[in-house]
């Protein structure tokens, strides 16, 4: 470990760590723009460059510089000083003078550099550069002539994102960041590079001209439109969600976004459920509490248990499945069912749920056997990761399922149907022998191969892949499966499934239509045939007007996931809370205060009087979800049921990734990204919107 | 003065046949197993004994660069790329070399790749030079037909391959890590270094680039020894060097000397004197246009070796000398290499990329006098703040012919500016 001082303070670091990176150590920090701990160093900036002894007599670039025993580094030196001002000043010359119309203001790095070392007048008298804007999609928004060519976007597309479609054109001062085609750039993760951006050059395009950073409210939370639990920062003015910004948290999403978690906010604003409604002559028209209950009321006293059932959503939260469950409960019901997409997931085995590797896991795996997965669209964040080892080397993958998806790394294409999975657990195709071969395989087990009617049998199958190729042993475990819903995990923890006897979600849409259920309790769940309900009386919660809401006969507002601090079990199940950030929208109420009201307007009170009661009810159901922000590992048992399969091919679980629940059908930035990325970017005609 | 039996380059001006016979008549291809056999060590040790330093501008010992080079060949090989892309203003010393005695090089290639364990040698070629790619192309198929090249080089048992590369015009691959970038398919950008080429270089596997002259050079030294070399010239700048004389000369050439030569005597002897006799000379650039240029009381003296140059703050460079006499511009002439600089730089890191505008802009302006005394001061400035604080030299380069221009010829922008000035008011009266 080489010895160095830096600034006079001696250090230690390990050999290979930068003269940057040792002095953050210390807690100097050294201005940059060009350098990003997750990026490949490029040192173009020049900002960080600093004093090296011993050495030749000019300034280093710290963030590429090596640390050398004994060197003696000076960060604040007159040389180091002067350069950073000379770098400044050739920044700020072709940097236009429009920070009152931008939006990076107050939260720019140029800016807050230019107060340190900028100078209070210009010795520049040429004209400024401009630069044309480029296109680069719906999301991502550009003003290019203030661009200063760090070159962190055109990094973090061809690295992270791996989509290397952006990059620098022509050279000297007409060198121009941009995407090749002037195309929109097609990736799931381009919102970040707005994040990296360190002036404003390339800002949110829905965001543009909305707020100054200095108005907003800023609320850590979780993110639910995917089942990764990405953690996020939800900037908040006047109660109203204005952007939505990732949080570092490295087990899960290091502090990259995908773009339909940080863009569909905007349909927290659209399609909002803001009263309770009753049908009234095959109207739903808008009602009080009372008046909804007592709809409710007239209908469900006295029936039978088996008669009612309830449905949850993706986006469900567990505190209000807990309440339903219990509700559920006392009015004698074992029909419940959070798997909406009827995946054949066990829930007594909780290893045969969750995605064991661990998303951080993913890094020190060395082979991967994708069934039916697609990661780059189920969980964009996740699927970086995956890219990211990858790149480390040492890695293969294959795929069982939809084949010709381009998911940022090579995969070989082992077959589309079932049939393949089946030689691997049985040893007859060689990709088994790559698993074997490999010291830490891993399976990612996605939606497209469970939903199917014959699921149970594959997740049997792929329980046997992983028995027999080593995927289990002392401290790994690479069985994974990759939810496509937030609540899903929870809801399995939970035990949100049928009881004894009791229905699952395709027999409880059986029973709704031949009649045999007559009352069908959905909390939030959109992505059922509604259509398909015959004549049971349908009681909605949930936060948007969708699917659910249109067939509903009582509709009981609720919130969305800004507005409550509700318990989410990840991928991973790793439980996580969500805070408030924002207000709901009128009459709406957190969702297991409305069953706990709905539970006395049934004279069945549930007692649960407080959040806390209905934690601690929670952690009673399982242990696990009493421990926030960690996973606990699960017991490896038998799980799946061995059996025939079908031959017909895996198909993806999600159409379009873009509008995958009532948030994101409701978001316009989202219903553009399906025109842009999904139809072709079709021109629009005169009868579009 | 450099007596004909000294001569490397003896075919200089390609009165002899380029071939690999008109080559072997001149000594090329002359023992080179029995050189190859003095293993890896004793070569190294004798061009470093040679004290030959760099012949491509840098001026760093050619000897000691080649044993940078791991010394077992891990599970990367090695690679020797030769920089052919000749591209400072002023210069043409490679060209010709590739022209006329393009088995020199090859050679050269041979012995420095078996001293740095590598079985390949790259030249990347300037796009432009059609002919010298072709001669070369022809060489190597000479050499290889004849048993000089390939698997087992000379009968030394060496494998050894010669390929020919050619860029597409940008000054700035010439750079060595540039270059490196472009001979791999990549935009020729600089890169960082730390890590050297010699450790992380071409395909990331440690590599060396040498400049054309100081590959070809390579040979014959081996062969009349490092001592015979570094008793010609003066003590750190030893050995013969390739002049490029252009401009107000009556015979502007191309000839070999001896380092350390007066310059004036470059002049009178080998290009028959600046035009219109010594007196009416102005100024010199002494080493293609990215070192300072030099004025007429220096050059009544100076001697041509680096050290000697750098003493009067300029550099001997790649040896290209431009001689202006007293009808040149010299503001204007200083005012157009800005400009060249400004379209060559890469854009890549901020000094160069806005400090070549800039610099080349109020240059512009200073030609016709339209700026104030004290932008002279600014633009000195500017200079220095690109100059060391970029990723490769190509930010010195821009900033030193302006800084020699201001050193030397301040009067003359002054005298513009008070001219323009005077202009100015005489047309508002």
């Amino acid at each position: 470990m080489p010895k160095l001082t830096i600034d006079g303070i001696e250090v230690e670091v390990p050999a290979g760590t930068t003269v940057l990176q040792a002095a953050e150590i210390l807690g100097i920090e050294i201005p940059r723009f060009c350098y990003h701990e997750r990026l490949s160093i490029a040192g173009n900036c020049r900002m960080c460059l600093v004093e090296v002894k011993p050495g030749p007599p000019k300034p280093a670039a710290s963030c590429a510089m090596p640390v050398a025993e004994g060197m003696d580094v000076r960060t604040d030196s007159e040389m180091a000083r002067k350069a950073r001002k000379g770098v400044m000043e050739f920044l700020l010359i072709n940097h236009p003078l429009d920070c009152p119309i931008c939006d990076q203001g107050g939260e720019c790095d140029l800016q807050d550099e230019a107060m340190t070392f900028g100078n209070d007048h210009s010795r520049y008298g040429e004209m400024k550069r401009s630069v044309t804007e480029k296109e680069m999609g719906p999301l991502v928004k550009t003003a290019m002539t203030r661009c200063i060519h760090c070159t962190r976007c055109v990094r973090f597309t061809t690295e992270v994102a791996g989509v290397p479609e952006m990059g620098m054109l022509g050279r000297g001062e007409h060198a121009e960041i941009t995407t090749y085609l002037e195309q929109a750039l097609d990736s799931e993760l381009s919102g970040n590079v707005v994040d990296l951006c360190p002036v404003g050059a390339l800002t949110s395009r829905p965001y543009a001209f909305t707020a100054r950073p200095w108005e907003l409210r800023k609320t850590e939370s979780i993110d639910v439109l995917d089942a990764l639990g990405t953690n996020v920062r939800i900037d908040v003015r006047s109660g109203q969600v204005l952007r939505i910004l990732p949080r570092l948290n490295e087990a899960v999403n290091e502090e990259w976004l995908a773009d339909k978690s940080r863009h569909a906010m905007d349909g927290l604003r659209q399609q909002r459920l803001d009263t309770p409604y009753v049908r009234k002559d095959g109207q739903l028209v808008p009602a009080s509490w009372e008046e909804a209950f007592a709809a409710i009321r007239a209908k469900v006293a006295g029936l039978d248990g088996s008669r009612i059932a309830a449905i949850a959503g993706d986006q469900a939260d567990c505190e209000a499945m807990t309440a339903l469950k219990d509700l559920m409960g006392v009015l004698g019901s074992t029909n419940l069912d959070c798997r909406q997409d009827g995946a054949k997931l066990d829930p007594t085995v909780r290893a045969g749920y969750l995605f064991n590797s661990t998303v951080e896991g993913i890094e020190s795996a060395d082979a991967l056997l994708l069934v039916g997965s697609d990661p780059r669209w189920e969980a964009p964040v996740l699927n970086a990761r995956i890219r990211k080892r990858y790149l480390a080397g040492g890695f293969k993958a294959g795929r069982i399922g939809p084949a010709g998806r381009d998911l940022t790394y090579p995969v070989e294409e082992l077959g589309v149907d079932p049939s393949v999975l089946i030689e691997i657990a049985e040893g007859r195709h060689p990709f088994a022998e790559v698993l074997k071969a490999a010291k830490t395989p891993m399976i990612i087990l996605g939606m497209g191969a469970l939903t199917r009617t014959d699921g149970a049998a594959i997740l049997a199958a792929a329980r046997k892949v992983a028995d027999t190729t080593g995927m289990v042993t002392e401290g790994w475990n690479g069985f994974s499966v990759l939810h496509t819903a937030a609540a899903r995990v929870g809801g399995l923890d939970l035990g949100f499934v049928p009881g004894s006897g009791g229905l699952d979600t395709r027999g409880i849409q059986a029973g709704c239509a031949s009649g045999a259920v007559e009352v069908l309790y959905l909390l939030g769940a959109d992505e059922i045939d509604t259509n398909a309900l015959g004549k049971a009386f349908v009681i909605y919660q949930g936060s948007h007007g969708d699917a659910g809401a249109h067939r509903a006969d009582v509709i009981l507002p609720g919130l969305a996931y800004t507005e409550k601090e509700a318990t989410y079990v990840n991928t991973e199940g790793r439980p996580q809370r969500t805070k408030v950030a924002g207000f709901g929208p009128g009459e709406a109420k957190e969702d297991w205060k409305i069953i706990r009201a709905l539970s006395g307007a049934l004279d069945k009170t549930l007692p649960l009087d407080s959040v806390h009661q209905v934690r601690a009810r929670m952690a009673e159901i399982n242990p696990v979800l009493g421990t926030m922000n960690a996973v606990t590992p699960a017991a490896w048992e038998a799980f799946g049921t061995e059996g025939p399969v079908d031959t017909a091919a895996f198909t993806t679980a999600i159409a379009n990734y873009y509008m995958t629940c009532p948030i994101s059908r409701a978001s316009p930035t989202m219903a553009e990204c399906t025109r842009v990325f999904i139809n072709g970017n079709q021109e629009r005609t005169g009868t579009d919107g | 003065m450099l007596q004909d039996k000294d001569r490397i380059f003896t075919n200089l001006y390609g009165y002899q046949d380029w071939g690999l016979t008109g080559a072997r008549a001149r000594g090329d291809w002359d023992g080179t197993k029995a050189i190859l056999e003095k293993g890896r060590d004793g070569i190294i040790n004798e061009m470093k004994a040679s004290g030959m330093r760099g012949r491509g501008g840098a001026g760093f010992p050619t000897g000691l660069k080649w044993s940078f080079m791991p010394k077992e060949i891990g599970e990367r090989p090695h690679y020797l790329v030769v920089n052919a892309d000749e591209g400072e203003p002023g210069t043409c010393k490679d060209r010709e070399i590739m022209r006329h005695d393009p088995h020199k090089l090859i050679e050269g290639c041979l012995l420095a790749g078996f001293a740095m364990g590598a079985h390949v040698a790259y030249i990347y070629i300037r796009g432009e030079f059609v002919l010298e790619g072709q001669r070369l192309e022809a060489a190597i198929a000479q050499a290889r037909d004849a048993g000089l090249l390939g698997p087992d080089a000379c009968g030394s048992g060496w494998a050894m391959d010669v390929y020919v590369h050619r860029g597409a015009g940008a000054y700035i691959c010439g750079e060595e890590t540039a270059l490196i970038q472009s001979l791999e398919g990549k935009k020729g950008q600089p890169r960082l270094k730390p890590p050297f080429p010699a450790g992380v270089g071409l395909y990331g596997c440690p590599t060396t680039v040498n400049n054309v002259e100081s590959i070809a050079a390579a040979p014959t030294i081996l062969r009349r020894s490092g001592a015979w070399f570094a008793g010609l010239g003066r003590e750190n700048n030893a050995g013969t060097k390739l002049f490029c004389i252009s401009g107000h000369v009556n015979k502007p050439c191309n000839v070999e000397e001896e380092m350390g030569i007066p310059l004036k005597v470059l002049i009178e002897k080998h290009c028959g004197g600046v035009r219109g006799g010594w007196d009416n000379l102005l100024a010199v650039i002494p080493g293609g246009s990215s070192v300072p240029a030099l004025p007429k009381e220096i050059c009544d003296d100076v001697l041509m070796d680096f050290d000697s140059l750098k003493a009067v703050k300029s550099g001997l460079g790649t040896a290209a000398v431009i001689v202006m006499d007293k009808s040149t511009d010299i503001v204007a002439a200083i005012a157009r290499l800005s400009r060249f600089y400004k379209h060559e730089s890469c854009g890549q890191c901020t000094p160069c990329r806005e400090g070549t505008g800039w610099l080349s802009r109020v240059m512009q302006r200073m030609v016709t006098g339209e700026a104030s005394v004290e932008e002279i001061d600014v633009l000195d400035n500017v200079s220095r703040q690109i100059e060391g604080h970029t990723i490769c030299a190509l930010g010195d380069a821009a900033a030193w012919p302006v800084q020699g221009l201001i050193r030397h010829f301040r009067p003359e922008l002054e005298r513009r500016i008070a001219a323009a000035r005077g202009g100015r008011s005489a047309a508002a009266e």
